[in-house]
C-alpha cells in the first residue's frame, strides 16, 4: 500500500509570488515524516502540493517533479482527482460535513465517488473507525450528525475518513493545533499505528510532536516576509533534535532566532 | 496615589443613581395623555398628529428627567432605545393595520364556496361567484415560472460561486444587478413585444409566467449565491482531498449544506411574484371564466382579479367584498408558503445536536 515520495525541483506559486523554492526531498513508504519551520515559510504549501490540493486555491500552480512510486503526480494526463484518492489529507481544523450522520462521514470517500456495495460499506466504515481509535465511543451513535461530536472526536471521525479510502500517502496539516493535549495524545497514538500501513507526512508547529512522532523532520524556513520558503535540512529525527548539521535549525529548535 | 485620584473623580463609585425599571413605561403613557390633551385643545383631528407629539414629547421627556437623574451618558442610552422602540412602532402599525383591515373586510365572503366557484355567470355586481379561476391561474402562473427560474437561477449561482472567474463571472454578476431593478412592468412589456407581438403567440397563463420568471431569476441568484458562499471552504477541500471530483462535491457536499438556506430563498422569491399585478395584467389578459390550460387563451389570477373586482365595483358592494376576500386569500397563500420555507430551512439545516 505505502509508497515513496521523492519529489524534485518543486516551486509552488500563489499567482506570480513564488512561495517555495526548489525543493526536493524523499519521504520513506511507511514512516512518519515531520515538516517544521515558522509560520509562513511554506510547510503547508509544500504539503498541499503532494496531492495536488495547492491548485484548488485561486493561482496556485506548481513546477517540478513529485514521484509517487514510478508515477509523476504533476505528469501530462494524470487526473488530480485520482492523486487525492491515492493521497489523503487531513486538516487543521476538523471538518465533518455538517449535513451527514457520523456513519455517512465516513462513508463519504466512498459514497460520493458511487464505487461501493452496501454490504461492504459496513465493514469499511467499522474497519475505519477502529483504526482511528473511535469505534467504541461512536458505535452507539452513527446515525447521529457528525458534527455533535467533540473537536478531538471529530479530528478523529476526520482521520477515519481519509483512511477509508485506503490511501497510499496520508497528509496531515497541523492535526493536533486545535485540540487539548490528551485529545492530541490519542492521535499521535493513532499515528504510531497507521505509519504500519500508510506513508505519513505531518506538518507540525509543536516541536515536541515532531520529536514524539516522525522518523524523519525537515526543516524549512524562509530569508525573510515576501522570499520564497526553502527546505533548509532533512534527516533522521533523532539528529535534526540532537546534532543538526546547519546552524539555522539548531538555532530554531532551540529558539534562538535571527 | 493613583487610586485616590480616580475615587476622586467618580465620587458615587460603581453604584449610580437609576431609574426604576417601570420609568420608559410612565413616560409612555404621560406622553401619550400629553399628546391627546395638547390636540384635543387645539382642535386637532388626525390621530397621526397626537401620535407624533407623543413620540416627541416621549423621546424628550425620558431625556430630560434620564439626564437630571442618572447623568447624560444614560441620558443619552434611553434617547437611543426610545428611538428604536418609535422606529419599531412606525413601522409595526402600518403592518398590523393592513393585516387587521384586510382580515376585516376579507371574512365576510371568504368560504369554501368562494374558494371554489369563478365567476363565469356572476355579474360583477351580483353576490355570489368566487376566486376558483384566479386562484388556479396564479397557482399555474406561479409554477410555471417557478420551474422555469429555479433551476436556471440556482445554476448561474453555482456558476458564480464555483467556477466563475474573471470577465464573464463579472459580466453575469452586472447583469444579475440590473436585472434586480427591473421594474415589473418592463418585463411584462419585454414578454409582450417578444412573445405576442414579435412571435405572434396568443395571451395565455405561460406568457405571464415568463414574465414572472424574469423578475425571479435574480432575486434566487442572488439569495443562492449569498448562501454558498456561506458554505465554509474547508468543506470543499475535505471532500476534494477524498478524491470527490468538483461536480460532485458541489452536489453532494456544497449545495445539500445549503438547501434550508435556498429554499427560503426560492420561496421568498415565489412569495415577491405571487402578488405581481402590472405584468399578469399586460400578458394573461384575464377572464371570469375556468381555464385550466396556461399554454393557450386568457387565464385569470388573484392581482388581476382584485384589481378588476374593486375596479368594478366603485368602492361598495358584492364586487368589493369579493376584492377584499381575495386579497385575504393572497396574503395567506403567500404565508403559507414562507412557513413552509421556515420549516424546509429548519428540518434541511446542518444539525448540531448531540
Amino acid at each position: 500500500m505505502a509508497k515513496r515520495i521523492d519529489v524534485s525541483g518543486l516551486n509552488a506559486y500563489y499567482g506570480s509570488f513564488l512561495a517555495i523554492e526548489d525543493i526536493s526531498m524523499t519521504v520513506e513508504p511507511r514512516s512518519v515524516t515531520a515538516f517544521i519551520g515558522p509560520s509562513g515559510c511554506g510547510k503547508s504549501t509544500f504539503l498541499r502540493t503532494l496531492n495536488r490540493m495547492h491548485e484548488v486555491t485561486s493561482g496556485g500552480r506548481v513546477e517540478g517533479k513529485v514521484m509517487l512510486g514510478d508515477e509523476n503526480l504533476y505528469g501530462a494526463g494524470i487526473d488530480p482527482v485520482a492523486v487525492r484518492r491515492e493521497v489523503g489529507m487531513v486538516f487543521q481544523r476538523p471538518n465533518p460535513f455538517p449535513t451527514m450522520s457520523v456513519y455517512d462521514n465516513v462513508a463519504a470517500g466512498l459514497k460520493l465517488n458511487g464505487s461501493y456495495k452496501k454490504a461492504q460499506l459496513d465493514d469499511i466504515v467499522e474497519k475505519s473507525l477502529r483504526g482511528a481509535n473511535l469505534w467504541n465511543e461512536v458505535k452507539d451513535r452513527l446515525n447521529k450528525p457528525g458534527s455533535g461530536l467533540s473537536g478531538g472526536q471529530q479530528q478523529r471521525l476526520c482521520i477515519a475518513r481519509a483512511i477509508a479510502v485506503e490511501p497510499n500517502v496520508l497528509l496531515m496539516d497541523e492535526p493536533c493545533s486545535a485540540l487539548d493535549p490528551i485529545s492530541t495524545l490519542a492521535i499521535e497514538d493513532l499515528i504510531g499505528e497507521l505509519k504500519e500501513r500508510f506513508t505519513i507526512v505531518i506538518v507540525t508547529h509543536n516541536m515536541q510532536q515532531a520529536a514524539r512522532v516522525s522518523d524523519r523532520t525537515a526543516f524549512f524556513n524562509l530569508a525573510a516576509v515576501g522570499q520564497p520558503g526553502k527546505l533548509i535540512e532533512i534527516d533522521d529525527t533523532e539528529r535534526i533534535f540532537s546534532n543538526p548539521s546547519v546552524q539555522a535549525t539548531e538555532d530554531y529548535i532551540s529558539g534562538r532566532f535571527g | 496615589m493613583s487610586h485616590a485620584t480616580l475615587s476622586g473623580k467618580r465620587p458615587g463609585g460603581l453604584r449610580g443613581a437609576t431609574l426604576p425599571k417601570w420609568f420608559p413605561w410612565a413616560v409612555a403613557v404621560g406622553a401619550t395623555a400629553a399628546g391627546l390633551g395638547i390636540s384635543a385643545a387645539a382642535g386637532l383631528q388626525s390621530s397621526i398628529q397626537w401620535a407624533l407629539i407623543a413620540a416627541v414629547l416621549f423621546i424628550v421627556g425620558s431625556y430630560a428627567v434620564s439626564a437630571r437623574v442618572e447623568g447624560r451618558r444614560q441620558a443619552k442610552d434611553r434617547t437611543a432605545t426610545s428611538m428604536v422602540w418609535v422606529a419599531f412602532l412606525l413601522a409595526v402599525i402600518p403592518l398590523a393595520s393592513l393585516v387587521w383591515e384586510t382580515v376585516q373586510r376579507g371574512v365576510k365572503v371568504l368560504d369554501t364556496y368562494f374558494l371554489t366557484r369563478s365567476m363565469g355567470v356572476v355579474a360583477d355586481s351580483e353576490p355570489g361567484g368566487g376566486i376558483y379561476h384566479a386562484l388556479l391561474g396564479t397557482l399555474e402562473q406561479v409554477g410555471l415560472a417557478t420551474l422555469m427560474a429555479v433551476p436556471v437561477g440556482v445554476l448561474t449561482a453555482i456558476y458564480l460561486v464555483e467556477y466563475g472567474r474573471g470577465n464573464l463571472a463579472r459580466a453575469v454578476t452586472f447583469f444579475v444587478d440590473v436585472m434586480t431593478g427591473i421594474p415589473s412592468i418592463v418585463a411584462g412589456l419585454f414578454v409582450l413585444s417578444l412573445w405576442i407581438v414579435i412571435l405572434k403567440m396568443g395571451y395565455s397563463g405561460f406568457a405571464g409566467s415568463l414574465a414572472l420568471a424574469i423578475l425571479m431569476i435574480p432575486v434566487i441568484v442572488r439569495s443562492t449565491e449569498e448562501m454558498l458562499k456561506l458554505v465554509p471552504n474547508e468543506l470543499r477541500e475535505a471532500s476534494l482531498a477524498l478524491g470527490v471530483p468538483k461536480w460532485r462535491t458541489i452536489l453532494k457536499v456544497v449545495v445539500p449544506t445549503a438547501i434550508g438556506g435556498i429554499t427560503t430563498g426560492v420561496m421568498l422569491a415565489i412569495a415577491r411574484i405571487t402578488g405581481e399585478t402590472a405584468p399578469v395584467l399586460l400578458l394573461v389578459w384575464g377572464t371570469n371564466f375556468i381555464n385550466a390550460n396556461p399554454f393557450s387563451d386568457p387565464q385569470a389570477s388573484l392581482p388581476m382579479y382584485i384589481y378588476l373586482q374593486y375596479s368594478n365595483s366603485g368602492g361598495e358592494g358584492p364586487g368589493y367584498d369579493r376584492a377584499w376576500a381575495a386579497a385575504l386569500t393572497l396574503i395567506l397563500f403567500i404565508m403559507i408558503l414562507n412557513l413552509v420555507a421556515r420549516g424546509i430551512a429548519r428540518w434541511k439545516a446542518p444539525k448540531s445536536g448531540r
